[in-house]
Formats: C-alpha cells, sequence, structure tokens
C-alpha cells in the first residue's frame, strides 16, 4: 500500500488517530469469544467513534444462517455483553455493515464467498479497504485458514494491507508451535501477523511499561544489587467451570504460564527499549525470555510445583475438587495449579530467584508481582526490639485493585524504636478518570492500524515454550496422583520447598 | 451509593476544612476498601438560582466525575457562608474490592466574596492535584480570583452572544492557564474526521488545494465553526482574513500557499444543540467531502476528482451536552496543543 512520509499535519493534538478503512473477517464468528468479546469490543469502538470511518464486517462459521440471523445473532450478544448500554441508531448502522459467510473453514466456496463480499464493499464505496482476518477458531484450523487464504490469493494485495489476528494458544508445546509458525509464515510474512495475547492489551499490564521506563525513581534499585526476589502471581478463586474440555488437555502451564505470566516476566526484567516501536520493545522481551535457563529433566522436580484442588470451602460454599468437576477425565493428572522458580541469567538479574504461580480455586481473585527488596545492612535499632522490620516490597497489582504499593518500615508511636510495616499505596481507580477500555478494544484497534507493539511475535512465542517445553516433558515422565490442595486455600505445600530459607509466598 | 454529610450556617473555610478531614477519617475507619479519588479538584461558580440545574449537569457527566467539587452558589446581598459537605461512596465493594469516595462541597456566598474567592477555596482543594474551575453565568471575577490556585480554566465560547468578546476572553485566560474550551471540543468529531478524509494519498495530496470550506453550525454556535476555521488555518498554514457578515452568515477568506481559500459559516436553524451541523471541503481539483449530522454517526458523501460519488455513515454516537462536559473535565487533565494557534487564528478572522 502506497505510504506518504509526510506527516498529516491535521493529526496534531487529536487522541484518536486515522485508521486506514477496514473490512474485519472473524472466522468462527458465532462461538463463544466473537459472542462476549469481540463484537461488544467492535460496537464499543463504533459508539466511541473509534472505528476506521469507513469499516465492514464478515462473519464466517460452520451455522448455515443468512445475513439478517447473524445480524440478530450480533445484536444479542453486544445488547447483553457491552460494557455499555447500545445505542440503536448507532448499533443499527453498526449492524447494516455486516455480512455473513457460512461455511467451513477448509471448504474453498466459502473463500470464494468471501472474496466476493469483501471486493463488493470495495466496488460500493469505490476504494480498496484493508483486510483484518481475525482467526477466533480452535488452533488446529490456524493453519488451515491461513494456507486457504494463500490459495485464495486474499492473503495479500496491492493496494491495500492484509493483517491476520490468531488467538492463543500457538501450540501445545514448542514443536506445535514451530510448526504452526512454518506453516502460517509460509504464506504470510511476519508483519502481517498479529498474535494476541490480550493480557498485553489490559492498561494495567502496558502500565508496567510506564512504572519502569517513567520513573527515575525505580531503575537504580532495579538488579540483583538491591532486588531479593519476585513473586508473580495469577490467582484465581473460581474453578474450571464449563471448560472441562480444554482446561483438562492444557492445564496450568499452558493455560496461563507460558503466555501470560511470561509477557509478565519480560516486561518486569527487560531492558529500556530504544523507542517504543513494536519491534524495539520485543527485542528486548525476547532478550529476557533467552537469557532464561530451562530447567534440565533432573531439575524439573526441584524447579517446579504443580497439584490439583480438592475439595474445599470457597465464598462459604462447599464446592467439588477438579477430579469432581463435570467433564474432567477420570484420574486426570492435568494440573490446576503450578509454581516455578526460574532466574534470568544477564548482567541485570543473575542469582535473583523468580518465582511463578498461578492456580485455579485459591483463597482470592489476584495477579501481581511483588519485587522484594534486600534487607538493610545494618539495624542500629535491633536492640530496642525492633522484631517488625522486614524487607521493602514494591507489588504492582494488575487485578482487582490495579496499582502499586511499597511496604516501608515505620515507627510505631511510642517511647521506644519499634518498627512495623506499612504501606504506601497507589490505585489507578482513585488517580484517573477514565476507565480501562477492554483489552479486546484496544488490540482490534491495533491490529487495524498495524500496531504490533503489544503482540507477541514468532520468536517469543517460541522462545516461551523452551522455557515451558522441558517442564512439561518432565511432569510427563512423573507418576502418581498429584498434590491436592483444598479448594479456597493459598495452594500446595509443596510451593514452599521452591523458596529459599527466609522467603515465603505472599498470602494470596 | 452511600452519603456522609456535614452541614453549618455562617462558618468559615477552615470550619469546613477540619469538617471533610473528619468526613475522611471516618471513612477510612470503616475500612480499607473506601479510597478518595485524587485525580481533579473542580471549582464551580454559578448564580444561586440555578444551583440545581448545575449539579444536575455534574451528575450527568457519568465516569468524569471529579475528585472534589466545590460549587460556589452566588446570592447577590448574602454575607455569611453556608456550606454542605457531601462525602458520597460508590458502589459496594466486595472482599478486595475499593470504593471511590467523592467530595462536594457546596458554598451559598455572597457577589462581595467572589473577588477574593481564593481565600475562600484555598483551603477547601486537594493540594498537588490539577484544579479546575469552571463560571458557566459568567462572574469572571470569580475566574481571576481563583486563577492563582486553578491551572485550568474551563470555558464554553458558544456561551457568550458575541463571538469576538468570547475568542477574546479564551484568548485572555490562556496567557496564564490551559483552557478547556467546550465550543472547541464539540468540534472534535468533525476534526477527526476532516483529518481522517485527507490521511490517504491521493487526499493528502488535495490538502493544499482546498478552495472552500462551508461549516454549518446551531446560530448561537458561530464560535464553534470560527474555531474550526482557526484549526484548518493554524494547521495547513493558511494566513486568515477576516470574515464579513452576510445575511446572519459570516463570509471571507485565507490565503494558503496555492491560492485563496473561501471560507463561510453558516447558521443553521433546524439544529436544535450547540455546535456544528455539518461541514463541506472543496478542493480545486474538483473533490468534495460533506459531513452532516445523520443517525447513527456522521452522514458521509464523497465526490472523487472523477466525479464518482459515494456516501456512508462515520460511525459514532452522540455525547450530548452531558457528555460533553464530561469530555471537558476529563481534558483538563491531558493537553491539546493545537488549540490555542486555533483560536489565534480565530481571533485574526473577526478582525
Amino acid at each position: 500500500m502506497a505510504t506518504l512520509t509526510e506527516e498529516n499535519p491535521l493529526v496534531e493534538g487529536l487522541e484518536r488517530l486515522p485508521v486506514h478503512p477496514t473490512t474485519l473477517v472473524i472466522f468462527g464468528a458465532t462461538g463463544d469469544l466473537a459472542k462476549r468479546k469481540l463484537l461488544p469490543a467492535i460496537y464499543n469502538l463504533a459508539h466511541e467513534g473509534a472505528l476506521p470511518e469507513r469499516f465492514n464486517l464478515i462473519g464466517i462459521s460452520r451455522s448455515d444462517i443468512p445475513h439478517d440471523d447473524y445480524r440478530e445473532m450480533a445484536r444479542e450478544s453486544i445488547t447483553e455483553f457491552s460494557r455499555r448500554a447500545a445505542d440503536e441508531q448507532v448499533l443499527s448502522k453498526l449492524l447494516e455493515r455486516m455480512r455473513y459467510v457460512p461455511g467451513t473453514f477448509d471448504d474453498d466456496s466459502v473463500y470464494e464467498q468471501l472474496e466476493r463480499e469483501a471486493k463488493g464493499f470495495d466496488e460500493e464505496a469505490g476504494i480498496v479497504f484493508n483486510r483484518v482476518f481475525y482467526l477466533s477458531t480452535a488452533p488446529s484450523f490456524f493453519p488451515v485458514i491461513v494456507g486457504k487464504l494463500g490459495e485464495h490469493g486474499l492473503d495479500r494485495m496491492q493496494a491495500a494491507d492484509v493483517r491476520v489476528v490468531i488467538e492463543k494458544p500457538i501450540g501445545t508445546n514448542l514443536a506445535e508451535a514451530q510448526e504452526l509458525n512454518r506453516q502460517v509464515l509460509s504464506v504470510l510474512d511476519e508483519s502481517q501477523v498479529f498474535r494476541i495475547d490480550h493480557y498485553l492489551g489490559k492498561e494495567t499490564v502496558q502500565n508496567m511499561l510506564a512504572f519502569r521506563f517513567a520513573n527515575g525513581l525505580f531503575e537504580p534499585i532495579w538488579s540483583r544489587n538491591f532486588i531479593e526476589y519476585v513473586q508473580i502471581t495469577a490467582a484465581e478463586d473460581i474453578g474450571i467451570g464449563t471448560r472441562a474440555g480444554y482446561y483438562d488437555q492444557s492445564g496450568a502451564l499452558r493455560d496461563l504460564v507460558q503466555n501470560h505470566m511470561l509477557q509478565l516476566l519480560t516486561l518486569l526484567c527487560m531492558e529500556p527499549p530504544v523507542n517504543f516501536s513494536a519491534d524495539e520493545v520485543r527485542d528486548e522481551k525476547v532478550k529476557v525470555l533467552h537469557a532464561i535457563h530451562p530447567p534440565e529433566p533432573e531439575e524439573v522436580s526441584n524447579m517446579t510445583a504443580r497439584a490439583q484442588y480438592g475439595p474445599g470451602m470457597s465464598g462459604g460454599e462447599q464446592v467439588a475438587g477438579y477430579l469432581q468437576e463435570e467433564g474432567v477425565a477420570d484420574g486426570s493428572r492435568t494440573e490446576t495449579y503450578a509454581a516455578l522458580r526460574l532466574e534470568v541469567d544477564n548482567w541485570r538479574w543473575a542469582g535473583v530467584p523468580i518465582y511463578l504461580r498461578t492456580g485455579k480455586r485459591l483463597a482470592r481473585k489476584v495477579t501481581e508481582i511483588a519485587v522484594t527488596l534486600r534487607p538493610v545492612p545494618h539495624l542500629a535499632f535491633k536492640a530496642q526490639g525492633s522484631v517488625g522490620v522486614q524487607p521493602n516490597q514494591i507489588v504492582l497489582t494488575m487485578q482487582p485493585n490495579e496499582g502499586v504499593s511499597i511496604s516501608l518500615g515505620a515507627k510505631i508511636p511510642g517511647s521506644r524504636m519499634r518498627i512495623r510495616p506499612v504501606n504506601m499505596e497507589f490505585l489507578y481507580g482513585t488517580a484517573f478518570l477514565s476507565e480501562s477500555p477492554e483489552a479486546y478494544e484496544r488490540l482490534i484497534m491495533d491490529a487495524m492500524r498495524g500496531d504490533a507493539t503489544l503482540f507477541t511475535r514468532d520468536d517469543e512465542v517460541e522462545a516461551q515454550w523452551r522455557i515451558v517445553d522441558p517442564i512439561l516433558q518432565g511432569w510427563s515422565q512423573q507418576d502418581g496422583p498429584l498434590p491436592q490442595y483444598p479448594a479456597g486455600s493459598e495452594g500446595p505445600e509443596e510451593a514452599s520447598s521452591l523458596l529459599e530459607p527466609g522467603q515465603r509466598w505472599r498470602a494470596v | 451509593m452511600e452519603e456522609n454529610v456535614w452541614s453549618a450556617e455562617d462558618t468559615t473555610p477552615s470550619a469546613i476544612e477540619a469538617a471533610l478531614r473528619e468526613l475522611l477519617s471516618e471513612q477510612h475507619l470503616r475500612g480499607r476498601a473506601y479510597a478518595p479519588a485524587r485525580v481533579l479538584n473542580l471549582i464551580v461558580v454559578v448564580d444561586r438560582e440555578w444551583k440545581g440545574e448545575i449539579e444536575n449537569r455534574l451528575e450527568r457527566v457519568g465516569r468524569y466525575h471529579p475528585s472534589r467539587t466545590i460549587l460556589c452558589a452566588v446570592e447577590p446581598g448574602r454575607g455569611a457562608i453556608d456550606a454542605w459537605v457531601t462525602m458520597r461512596v460508590e458502589g459496594d465493594p466486595r472482599p478486595g474490592e475499593l470504593a471511590l469516595c467523592r467530595e462536594r462541597i457546596v458554598l451559598d456566598l455572597g457577589e462581595h466574596q467572589l473577588e477574593r474567592l481564593d481565600t475562600v477555596v484555598d483551603a477547601l482543594v486537594v493540594p498537588d492535584i490539577a484544579t479546575l474551575v469552571w463560571s458557566p453565568h459568567g462572574h469572571p471575577e470569580a475566574i481571576d480570583a481563583v486563577r492563582r490556585l486553578a491551572q485550568v480554566v474551563l470555558v464554553d465560547s458558544v456561551n457568550e452572544p458575541d463571538p469576538r468578546a468570547a475568542v477574546g476572553r479564551a484568548r485572555d485566560l490562556s496567557g496564564d492557564a490551559y483552557v478547556v474550551d467546550l465550543a472547541w471540543l464539540r468540534s472534535t468529531p468533525w476534526r477527526e474526521r476532516v483529518a481522517a478524509t485527507f490521511d490517504p494519498s491521493p487526499w493528502r495530496e488535495e490538502l493544499g488545494r482546498i478552495s472552500s470550506v462551508t461549516v454549518r453550525h446551531h446560530p448561537p454556535s458561530q464560535v464553534a465553526g470560527l474555531l474550526f476555521f482557526g484549526w484548518l488555518c493554524s494547521r495547513l498554514g493558511w494566513r486568515p482574513g477576516a470574515l464579513v457578515g452576510r445575511n446572519g452568515s459570516l463570509a471571507g477568506k485565507a490565503s494558503g500557499r496555492r491560492g485563496d481559500v473561501g471560507l463561510a459559516l453558516e447558521p443553521d436553524e433546524r439544529m436544535s444543540v450547540p455546535g456544528l451541523a455539518g461541514i463541506t471541503v472543496e478542493t480545486a481539483s474538483g473533490m468534495s467531502i460533506a459531513l452532516d449530522r445523520g443517525p447513527g454517526g456522521l452522514r458521509a458523501r464523497r465526490v472523487t476528482r472523477k466525479g464518482q460519488e459515494s456516501a456512508w455513515t462515520v460511525l459514532g454516537a452522540s455525547r450530548g451536552e452531558a457528555g460533553i462536559l464530561g469530555e471537558g473535565i476529563r481534558q483538563a487533565l491531558l493537553r491539546d496543543p493545537a488549540y490555542r494557534p486555533a483560536l489565534a487564528c480565530a481571533e485574526a478572522m473577526l478582525g
């Protein structure tokens, strides 16, 4: 597509920059993700006037329904799941721009009809729309769809950009991820591929970049010289719900650690990028992943812990254990809790343990990074009984209360020098007027704009799997039932064995 | 939603400030989940008879509520200050969640207090966060009095019947404060769409060939159109010429690099809300784009150099006047570098 090197003088000061007219194609357009997230996100962008000035949507799915039925389904989804009440006029106009193509993803006639519909939009407008293909399907269809796009010449256009958005998971192990990347990149350039990790679309995750690189306060202490250890926690208080089919195949390590939690780790540990362009940021993140030593087979049991939730109490209610959940295979050895001890072997981080843990049916829902600083070298008033002195902690909370807190030692009022930890807290909710947009709103706009900063590059995904793969292999060689932890608890006791003497897991 | 209220007649700023601290302390003792919002102070100066209407407008700004609002209701002849302090908690926090507290202070005071309003409100603003002042019923002396406290002044230039006075006042205020002008914010979707129109390469080349711009507007919103013209002049390097009146319209020219650009401001009697009703931009090579309000967004009509016409709707919900005010409050935390140059050009067009 022709681009002008000269800046558009009219965009100065505008919050919303122009986006080229776009036709968005959703594969899996009647699926759960499309209904709950994608269509409501697109509506919210339309409501705010943030979509490209000309926008069309084509849904593709197996259900054999006419355009109007698809529009009605979209209307119902948006009405039910949008974060704001729908404006009838905007919604109606948006639905007018929707088309539907029924069929299976390996059926050539689907792509022929897709091309006709997309070209019809171009001809009607007298311009060529960019194409964004959003693959909201089971991963097994990713290579099928990309292959068919290539066969039908839909992978590239002379006068417009073509991009493909791929949902996670990118494979279930390194070999699958490499094979999927190979298949996708045999048709597309990497610059056309947008691998979504919706965690990166969350404002609070992006705020980590601001926290680290917009504040001179923290950079001098952000190294092995001052940091004792780091804990990254993604705890959920809910069970697997109706996702047994997916979860029993996946488990906690693949579901959260391989993608979301390693993303948090890289943002925490990366060096400052030269600028915030997509590749500069991703280059720095990949360097961190490369610096993580994947466990050798004999190290897996010392560097990791896994467990399943058993029956217990959650929210005051008795709840079933994982093995009793509907849809879970008898005797399943899928972990619902995973904890890891990793190290980033580079100049900045060498020797600093970085602990990751995630689990379902834990005591509380929380996603946070806790950075524990080294203790002060000498405590002058120790003799006066200041047993309350603790190393400072910097805690970055992603959810539920997004913010930053720093624990400090403070004197307890009185005649003696007694210390106890107090918190200095900053809560995003108290300091900004606007509510955060849904992650999918940001990511869909970025894909339409062609900004890949918040998407995962091929080498990044593979570097993630290089860390996780040996753990999966090590676990597969272990026999016997998994350790259990009661639902609603802090997790299994086995996780404590990963910590060094004097360290402890933060309370969930 | 839960409210704690304190009130007093014939009171003082220090007594009100002490009451605020006491209410906050009480709230904090009830639980750590109650956190005071600390984003923005808003000082509003209103005529007492319109206090309720302004309070209603502020209620409807949705998520853009200021953290602490100090509403000064001016009553001619009043001597003492009466005060009501309300601490409002939004939502009912579940364990682990946060509930934001917002404070509203309503002061009934006399006209004679406006010239030194700073001595009244200084003790009541939260320090170290942005302070915005808005005086929708005039009272310029009140704004002048609190300019040392407020970094941002909210104005609505379409409320001033004389565009020259409106633009002059905004220019004066922008000398030592950041001005958020609701008249400017009403033109934002229009500016975004014109910028988008001229973004693709075939249209970008036409920027230098724009030959005329017509803006249709709500009759009292002429200044919103002037600001739009000012924006085009300042961004495209046009030298603004004086606009002259003609049958209720204003018309004139700006000098572009490749020739003159005709400018026309036309009142649209059908338009019932403040702001712009439509825009038409034409180029010397025969291209044109027209944008008009329509259901579900802006109705766009475009003609290419070859005479091909197309029409579509640029999707977007109307923000309404409450939305515009909310946007004005949000903008107090941002900085738009395009407004002051646009304002300067608008002033030049008024001669």
